[in-house]
């Protein structure tokens, strides 16, 4: 179980979260939600020590890990997909899927991972994680580095940022089989109706706060809005 | 000395189809073939290396070894490649200093590529030991027709100073490929110049230089590349700083042709933090992850 208390952040005098509580429960599906600069991807970076809080208190499975690292965390099987993924000069997708597992894997045990979310993996084994690949590639892989970690809390923000149609189409199955293989809990941050689907919960967050939780019926008024809003496909 | 020479040399030695060691300014043993002839040099000075045309995957190692301190050791070696011929060399060069005094080997490279003829260079620089260690290699290649020099150069730590000088002239259709990976610390201090000229139409040459500059250390690259006639070249030239370290990127770049395209790039920067994010979020402590960023970007 994953609890914020009082969890409030303010960078440059400016109030980003105020005053957020929360309760993930294990094996529970969340999507977080809420327009652009309402303090989502923050809140995502506050729970995996990326960002530290300016005031409250994370705890995971009770232990209070809010002055803990990100390298602790991690070794507490907490992950994060990030919206961007990084890109490296010389570090292939086997290396970085190695690490992500934390034991020597073979390149057949690599290709498995990789073929989870739906690439071919002999074609991307060797490469290297840069700049070359698609941002719908990155992504992927982004996601198969979490995947292999098995993570008691996965993180993913904005998963579908930067990708194109086809690659989402992908997306989706992965992270519906995640839902139903997933022990854990599973955090996404998402502007995505099909994302917010497989939800179990909905955490609508508004100008830093928790505005409401509950299923997609909270969103109603927003994918009804006849022209669109920030939430609206 | 065999423990230098691992450090330089990464093929089984006996297993190359020839070979010459060199300890303290002198030939200690040698192998030949056929194939491959090594002739000393009138002066004792160097080597010239003879590999007939069309011979095929040969292997040629020319280590050299500096076990004494105080010593300067200037060599020439020249490879006369046959038209056709493909061959490996693999040229190391090791110096263990304990004492306070200067050791320095300046090795003097002369390729002279035959017709349509591949050669793949390996050159790496090692030092170990209290001492100050100096390397200042010159390598002058010259490409017939339809020749590949592939070189590839590796110093990783350990060496004080080095002043590296390259330069290259390609006739039509040759080209050249130059992969450099330089790491220094300390106050170490390492200079390379690469100069090529494009004399042949469709010559064209591929430079690529990553660096790590740590502590106080002082890099500074050159590049010089004249198109003169319809070629290419694309010079990149990427470095990691750290520290107190310095790093100096000149590129020059000039067309004497209206069909040469001539490219360089350079990026200097420190680590980026999204990179050491993204690897402590799999696990890894801050410096496991350089560690690993670092490595990645020289391997």
């Amino acid at each position: 179980m994953l609890e914020l208390k009082n969890i409030c952040f303010t960078k440059d005098n400016q109030e980003i979260l105020k005053n957020i509580n929360l309760k993930l429960l294990d094996d529970k599906f969340y999507v977080i939600t809420g327009p652009n600069g309402s303090g989502k991807s923050t809140l995502a970076k506050i729970i995996m020590g990326i960002e530290k809080p300016t005031s409250g208190t994370v705890l995971f499975d009770n232990i209070d890990i809010t002055n803990k690292t990100i390298t602790e965390r991690a070794n507490m099987r907490i992950g994060f997909a990030f919206q961007q993924p990084a890109v490296f000069k010389g570090i292939t997708v086997y290396d970085l899927l190695k690490i992500s597992i934390k034991k020597d894997i073979t390149k057949v045990e690599a290709c498995n991972i990789l073929s989870k979310v739906g690439l071919c993996a002999l074609n991307y084994i060797d490469r290297e994680v840069n700049s070359s690949l698609s941002g719908g590639e990155l992504k992927r892989i982004e996601l198969a580095t979490i995947l292999a970690r098995k993570p008691v809390l996965s993180i993913f923000d904005e998963p579908e940022a930067g990708i194109d149609l086809w690659s989402f189409n992908n997306l989706i199955e992965v992270f519906k089989q995640l839902e139903e293989d997933s022990k854990g809990i599973t955090l996404i941050i998402s502007h995505q109706e099909r994302i917010l689907d497989i939800a179990d919960k909905i955490i609508l967050l508004e100008n830093g706060m928790i505005k409401e939780v509950g299923d997609k019926s909270i969103l109603k008024d927003i994918f009804s809005c006849p022209k669109g809003g920030e939430l609206c496909e | 000395m065999s423990s230098l020479l691992d450090k330089i040399i990464n093929n089984k030695i006996e297993e190359a189809d020839s070979y010459n060691i060199r300890e303290n300014g002198k030939t200690i043993k040698r192998k030949e073939n056929e194939y491959i002839k090594i002739v000393n040099k009138e002066d004792s000075k160097g080597i010239d290396i003879y590999v007939k045309e069309n011979t095929l995957f040969g292997i040629i190692d020319i280590p050299v070894i500096i076990s004494e301190s105080r010593i300067k050791d200037v060599v020439y070696n020249d490879f006369h490649i046959g038209k056709n011929a493909n061959i490996i060399i693999v040229a190391g060069c090791g110096i263990h200093n304990i004492k306070h005094k200067t050791s320095e080997h300046d090795g003097i490279h002369r390729f002279y590529l035959g017709k349509n003829s591949k050669v793949r260079y390996v050159e790496k620089h090692y030092g170990e030991g209290s001492g100050n260690k100096v390397f200042n290699p010159i390598t002058e290649a010259y490409l017939e027709e339809g020749s590949t020099l592939n070189i590839e150069t590796v110093q990783i730590k350990g060496v004080d100073k080095t002043t590296r000088i390259t330069k290259a002239n390609l006739k039509e259709n040759a080209t050249l490929t130059i992969n450099e990976k330089l790491y220094t610390e300390e106050k170490q201090y390492a200079k390379t110049d690469f100069i090529v000229n494009l004399n042949g139409e469709n010559a064209s040459a591929h430079v690529t230089s990553r660096s790590v500059a740590t502590e106080n250390s002082y890099q500074e690259f050159t590049s010089d590349v004249i198109g003169n006639n319809k070629s290419f070249a694309h010079i990149s030239c990427d470095a990691i700083i750290k520290d107190n370290a310095q790093v100096k990127a000149i590129p020059t770049i000039y067309a004497k042709d209206a069909s040469a395209n001539l490219i360089h790039e350079a990026a200097i920067g420190k680590i980026a933090g999204q990179q050491l994010t993204k690897l402590m979020t799999l696990g890894l402590t801050l410096k496991e992850a350089e560690k690993m960023i670092i490595e990645g970007f020289l391997k």
